[in-house]
C-alpha cells in the first residue's frame, strides 16, 4: 500500500499584505518655507499624502515613504530623482504615506506640496 | 499648518467629492481655522502600523477652532477617503478631546463634518470604545449648553457607530447625496441575503438611507444641495435660530415613543417609495428627481 502525505491539490500562494518603508537622501539647493509645515493629499486608494517639514540640513532633503505597494523601490528612486532635478527642496524633511499611487500622481502631489511649502499655492 | 484649501468656496464645488480639509476651509470664515493636533503633532495609528498598513498623519480626522459668520465654533472633519472615515483609537481620542475642550471653552457650537462608515474594524475594541466615548462626549457637550451640529454629505455617509453618533447631535444637516443609517447596505446583504436588501441597487440604497428620505422622515433639520455654500448657509442659519433642545430625559422619551410609533407604522415596508406614500405624499415616484427647495416645501407641509 502506498502511503501519501496529505497535501492540498495546488500550492497556496503566500499572501503578503505588508507595507514597505523606504528612505532616500538627496543633495539639493535649499528652499525657503512660507509658513512652516504643509500637508497635501489623502491616504486613499491610488492616492498619497505628503507632509513637508523644515529640517536642519540646508543643502539636503530626506524623503521617508511608507507604502502599501511592496517592491517598487526602483520606481520611487526614479520618480524622486526626477522631482529633485526639477525643484530645490534643501532644508526639508518629506514624509509620504502612500496607498498605491501611480508615479504620475506621486509627481503631481510632490510638486503641489513643494509649491504650497514655498507659498506659491495657498 | 497650511492645507490644500486653495480654491474659494463656490457653487461649482462638490461637498461630496471634497477632502476633509477642503470642506472645513469652505465651511468656516476665510482664514479663521486653527488646527489642533496638526499632522506634525498628531501621530498615525499604532494599530495599523502593527498590521503593516500605512496610516495617515492625522489618523483621518481634522480638529480645530474657527469662526462661522463671526461666531466662534469648534470643528471636526472626518476624511472619508482614508479607510472609509473609520474611527480608530487616535481618531476617536481627537474627537473626544475637542468635545471636552468645547465644554471648557464654550464656543457657539461644534460643527461635526461626518464622513464615516463607523468603527475601524482593524482596531477592534479600541475603535468600539472610541465610538462610545464620542457618544458620551456629544451628550455631555450638549448638556453643557453647546449645540453639536452634524453635517452629512460625504461619500461614506454616516453608518455604524457614526450613524448613532450623528443621531445624538443637536441637529443634522444633510444633502441628497448624504446617507444616514446603522448597518450599511453591504452589511445587510451579507448577513441577511440579497433578497432582503440588494446593496448594488444604488437607487434603492438612497431611497432607504439617503438624505431626502431622512429629511422626509423628519430626522434632519435641513436638506441642502451638494455644495459648500449650501452647507455653510444651513449651519449659519441653525446657529442664528438657536432652537436646539437640550438632551433632557423628557425629550429623549418623547423621541423614543416617536420612533416606536414609526417602527409600528412602517415595519412591513421594503422601499422608501412605500414609506413616502404612507406619509401621505401624492406622487412618491417624483421624489428622487425633486430639488431641495421643492422637497423642503413638501416636508414643511407634512409636518405642520
Amino acid at each position: 500500500m502506498v502511503r501519501r502525505t496529505l497535501r492540498p491539490p495546488f500550492t497556496i500562494p503566500q499572501l503578503v499584505i505588508s507595507m514597505e518603508k523606504l528612505e532616500y537622501h538627496f543633495s539639493t539647493p535649499s528652499i525657503k518655507p512660507a509658513v512652516g509645515a504643509v500637508i497635501c493629499g489623502v491616504v486613499g486608494s491610488g492616492n498619497l499624502e505628503v507632509l513637508v517639514r523644515p529640517a536642519d540640513t540646508a543643502a539636503s532633503c530626506t524623503i521617508e515613504i511608507k507604502t502599501s505597494a511592496r517592491g517598487f523601490g526602483n520606481i520611487w528612486q526614479a520618480v524622486l530623482a526626477e522631482f529633485i532635478s526639477q525643484h530645490a527642496v534643501g532644508g526639508t524633511h518629506i514624509a509620504i504615506n502612500d496607498m498605491g499611487a501611480t508615479p504620475a500622481v506621486v509627481t503631481l502631489r510632490l510638486g503641489q506640496a513643494i509649491r504650497q511649502y514655498a507659498g506659491d499655492l495657498r | 499648518m497650511t492645507t490644500e484649501n486653495g480654491s474659494a468656496r463656490s457653487l461649482r464645488h462638490s461637498y461630496f467629492e471634497a477632502t476633509a480639509r477642503q470642506r472645513l476651509s469652505w465651511l468656516l470664515d476665510e482664514g479663521s481655522f486653527r488646527e489642533l493636533l496638526s499632522p506634525t503633532e498628531s501621530s498615525p495609528s499604532t494599530h495599523l502600523a502593527a498590521l503593516d498598513i500605512p496610516g495617515a498623519f492625522d489618523d483621518g480626522v481634522v480638529i480645530g477652532e474657527g469662526a462661522l459668520n463671526k461666531k466662534p465654533v469648534f470643528i471636526i472633519s472626518q476624511e472619508g477617503q482614508f479607510m472609509g472615515g473609520s474611527v480608530g483609537e487616535i481618531h476617536g481620542a481627537k474627537i473626544v478631546g475637542l468635545l471636552r475642550r468645547a465644554q471648557r471653552d464654550k464656543p457657539s457650537a461644534v460643527l461635526f463634518l461626518v464622513d464615516s462608515g463607523g468603527v475601524r474594524l482593524h482596531e477592534a475594541n479600541a475603535g468600539l470604545i472610541a465610538i462610545s466615548e464620542i457618544m458620551r462626549a456629544i451628550l455631555d457637550t450638549r448638556a453643557a449648553g453647546i449645540p453639536v451640529v452634524a453635517l452629512v454629505g460625504g461619500s461614506c455617509g454616516a453608518f455604524g457607530g457614526m450613524g448613532i453618533v450623528t443621531c445624538l447631535c443637536s441637529a443634522i444637516v444633510i444633502s441628497e447625496e448624504g446617507r444616514l443609517a446603522l448597518s450599511g447596505p453591504e452589511v445587510i446583504e451579507t448577513v441577511a441575503g440579497v433578497e432582503e436588501f440588494d446593496s448594488r441597487d444604488r437607487a434603492l440604497v438612497w431611497r432607504v438611507t439617503g438624505g431626502k428620505h431622512r429629511y422626509l422622515m423628519n430626522d434632519c433639520a435641513a436638506l441642502v444641495e451638494d455644495n459648500p455654500v449650501a452647507f455653510r448657509d444651513a449651519a449659519t442659519q441653525l446657529l442664528a435660530d438657536n432652537a436646539f433642545a437640550p438632551p433632557g430625559l423628557a425629550a429623549q422619551q418623547k423621541n423614543q415613543s416617536r420612533l416606536q410609533a414609526r417602527l409600528e407604522k412602517f415595519k412591513d415596508m421594503r422601499d422608501g417609495l412605500q414609506v413616502w406614500q404612507a406619509l401621505g405624499i401624492q406622487d412618491p415616484a417624483a421624489i428622487p428627481m425633486m430639488n431641495c427647495a421643492d422637497l423642503t416645501r413638501l416636508q414643511k407641509e407634512l409636518y405642520t
